[in-house]
């Protein structure tokens, strides 16, 4: 079913988009190897959903390559997304589990046990046959980590997953994502909050105008930015 | 899940139990085509009730025009005809789809007109009434449909000497369709219309037409069935529609016939002589 | 003859009912046991319905006749859906999700076909079905069956055309995750038409609306055959031509109010499932 393969290292050399005229990401170079959460900062239209999309497979890049575990094939064998706002199936919540793990090749047999595992796992056992799309905002995004998770990814990619929820939302959706990357599974996340970062970060990527602009751990990119872009962004300056 | 799936099945059963139902008596059955007027007027709901209890064979009418109704057994999808313009009928055995032509029953055609009587009709016999309606451009009402009556009423205006196919004009109207259709044509437009009188006796919705001519001779209107020939059309129900045949030209099916009343009028009179042609 | 008997069986089966005085909550109730016992009658259907009596006379006796009709024309329309939705749904979300060159002009084409004449449906299929025509062994001319497939030819394009509408539209909210969770193409298709169901059942009471209110295919491939193949439209347009006119127009209404508690009582059940569903 799912074999040996892995997803990592995920490998972008010299990987462009652009969009007819506009240029989207320009020339990245990306290795991304197991061990603590990445994340992705910058300015709105700096390309980090563009970035992640790529790094997904959902979206094939203009040029350049990119190669998950040395495969260039972008089919998703172990790696899982979870969107800024989240699409609910139009079926109880657990349901919506069960068919992240149908699809994800899990035996029948399994599917119901492992379902409610992963709702406990986000703390959404109380919650099992209430109707998805009835669901609050933040119990949405929990219930979208439930599905990703259900793919026992290595690789999980989320896109400004508490952009818009509340302070407690945030933090329990936080503590989910903390607790996956403890687990071993590598994350890779873009952020627009900058405590965020501080919470989660193991090492930052800075992204401005498409180009990949900054690599470091979280405290040195924090407190002493190399770049005149990066001291801008921190400084709370326009970027543009 | 399982649910749905079930929902699913159980809707598929019912839409195929609810026709499948209907059409259980397939084996014991037969396809007539016949007229719209043997149809409006009621008859076959009389006698067919009649003929299953006797038999136990399904009668399935199909109620056409005369000339449609043998078109339908030219194709094979009928057993018998059961119809009336002699012409058409002995055209059609000669063409070999039928086995033998018997005389069933008889009425008369009458001319039906508005109560006002624009063109003077009433007291005449129908060839001066015909040539009357022409000369005055009265509103008349043509089945224009090759039915049984159709065709009469173009030999009526034949023996009126009018030749219609060049004298009519926005008055005659040809509506293409059956028998009750052209008297609720010509009820509503106070025109005169050609009937045969079992459907006007049982037609409901006269407004003010009435009978302007009856009891001429050349009204006459002569019935007629035949079995569809099955060595043309392998399909055809060879006993059955025998038996059918039979029981309508035997003396039991000609009382029947004989016994069909609407207001206490004997619609159709039964006059089959078992030699046929 | 006929008409003493048919007044009989009713008074005999009023009888029995104990419908009489009894209030309207319990005729439904009565009324559907009644239906039961008058299915075996039924198929053996004793005639045409006696036209002295008015629409809302024969309703009220429980005319078999006319039960005949009512179950025969909703029993077609109803098998016409199904087989229609079974056909219509999964061409319709095959053609929203895949592309492929010609693929704009099945779309309009499938469109225009919303608008197929039902008459030259009938005649098509009748020179199909024709013991002369290409599929006369098949032998369902002048059959329910026949019936079946006209109205579900008419009925096609509408349901196809319209799930195709709504997947697409479906398609741009769900695409994006779809494709992270690696769904199948086939797997897409199920998803999406099972949560585009609400809307959905729209595409299926239209469809049902148009074969239920339709005579022309009917009437051709049918033959409006009294005891078997005559539906409420066919009814309505045979008694009009027997110049029957209140009687034609009452058959008329009760098709009508029919089809209105059908249409009611679907959108209650989506609405109401909707809410429990978000």
């Amino acid at each position: 079913m799912r074999g040996p393969l892995s997803d990592l290292p995920l490998v972008l050399e010299g990987v462009s988009l652009q969009a007819g005229a506009t240029t989207i990401l320009d020339r990245i170079c990306l290795t991304i190897a197991p061990g603590a959460p990445t994340l992705i900062v910058g300015p709105n239209g700096s390309g980090k959903t563009s970035l992640l999309r790529l790094c997904m497979g959902l979206a094939a890049p203009t040029s350049g390559r990119i190669s998950w575990g040395s495969r260039t094939d972008p089919t998703p064998t172990r790696r899982a997304f979870v969107f800024q706002r989240p699409v609910m199936l139009r079926r109880a919540a657990a349901a919506n589990v069960t068919y992240a793990l149908a699809q994800a090749g899990a035996p029948r047999s399994q599917r119901t046990v492992r379902a409610a595992a992963l709702l406990g796992r986000v703390g959404l056992a109380n919650r099992a046959q209430r109707p998805a799309r009835l669901l609050s905002g933040g119990e949405q995004q929990r219930l979208a980590l439930a599905r990703a998770l259900a793919r026992d990814p290595e690789l999980l990619l989320l896109d400004e997953p508490t952009a818009n929820l509340d302070p407690a939302a945030t933090r329990a959706v936080e503590e989910i994502v903390l607790a996956a990357a403890q687990s071993g599974i590598k994350i890779v996340m873009a952020s627009h909050d900058l405590g965020q970062v501080r919470r989660l970060a193991g090492e930052v990527l800075f992204l401005a105008r498409g180009r990949l602009c900054e690599r470091a751990g979280t405290s040195d990119f924090l407190d002493h930015p190399s770049t005149p872009e990066a001291r801008a962004f921190l400084r709370g300056d326009l970027v543009i | 899940m399982a649910s749905r799936r079930s929902f699913v099945a159980l809707a598929i059963l019912l839409g195929i139990a609810s026709v499948s139902a209907s059409s259980f008596a397939e084996d014991r059955a037969i396809v007539v085509a016949s007229t719209t007027s043997t149809q409006d007027s009621g008859l076959f709901a009389y006698l067919l009730p009649i003929f299953k209890a006797k038999t136990g064979i399904e009668v399935k009418v199909i109620a056409q025009g005369t000339g449609q109704a043998l078109d339908t057994a030219r194709r094979g999808d009928a057993d018998v005809v059961f119809v009336h313009a002699k012409p058409q009928e002995e055209k059609f055995l000669a063409e070999g789809h039928g086995v033998k032509r018997f005389d069933v029953m008889y009425n008369d055609f009458l001319l039906i007109g508005p109560k006002s009587d624009p063109a003077g009709v009433k007291g005449k016999d129908i060839a001066a009434a015909l040539r009357a309606i022409a000369a005055k451009d009265a509103p008349f009402i043509s089945r224009g449909d090759r039915s049984g009556t159709h065709a009469a009423e173009l030999a009526l205006w034949k023996e009126a000497g009018v030749d219609i196919a060049a004298a009519k004009g926005p008055w005659y109207r040809e509506i293409g369709q059956g028998m009750g259709a052209a008297l609720n044509t010509a009820s509503a437009m106070s025109g005169y219309v050609l009937s045969d009188r079992g459907t006007w006796i049982s037609f409901r919705n006269r407004g003010d037409l009435d009978i302007v001519v009856e009891g001429d001779m050349r009204l006459f209107n002569q019935y007629g069935a035949m079995l569809v020939n099955p060595e043309k059309h392998p399909s055809v129900k060879k006993e059955l529609g025998q038996a059918f045949v039979d029981w309508l030209i035997s003396p039991e099916g000609q009382a029947a016939i004989a016994g069909y009343q609407i207001d206490g009028q004997q619609l159709f009179v039964p006059d089959a002589d078992k030699k046929g042609s | 003859m006929i008409r003493p008997i048919l007044t009989a069986c009713c008074v005999l089966d009023r009888k029995k009912a104990k419908v009489g005085s009894q209030s309207r909550k319990t005729i439904t109730e009565e009324g559907l046991h009644l239906l039961a016992r008058r299915l075996a009658v039924a198929c053996y259907s004793i005639g045409t319905m006696p036209d002295h009596l008015s629409a809302l006379q024969l309703i009220l006796t429980g005319d078999p006749a006319l039960i005949a009709i009512v179950r025969l024309s909703l029993g077609v329309s109803f098998a016409a859906v199904v087989l229609a939705a079974a056909i219509g749904m999964p061409i319709g979300a095959l053609l929203a999700l895949t592309k492929f060159p010609g693929r704009t002009i099945l779309v309009v084409l499938l469109n225009a076909m919303m608008g197929l004449p039902p008459v030259v449906v009938g005649l098509a299929l009748y020179l199909l079905l024709s013991r002369s025509g290409p599929l006369g062994d098949l032998g369902i001319l002048f059959t329910p069956t026949a019936m079946v497939v006209a109205q579900t030819v008419l009925i096609l394009p509408i349901i196809a055309a319209l799930t195709r509408q709504t997947v697409e539209d479906l398609w741009v909210e769900y695409r994006d995750e779809l494709s992270a969770m690696n769904v199948a193409a086939v797997g897409r298709m199920t998803t999406l038409l099972w949560d585009a169901r609400f809307s959905l059942l729209t595409a299926l009471l239209a469809g049902f609306g148009r074969a239920a209110a339709e005579v022309g295919a009917v009437m051709i491939v049918g033959g409006n055959i009294d005891g078997f193949t005559r539906t409420m439209t066919t009814a309505v347009a045979l008694e009009t031509s027997k110049g029957n006119l209140p009687l034609a127009m009452g058959l008329g209404a009760v098709l009508i109010l029919i089809v209105l508690a059908i249409n009611a009582i679907a959108w209650g059940t989506g609405v109401w499932s909707q809410r429990l569903t978000g």
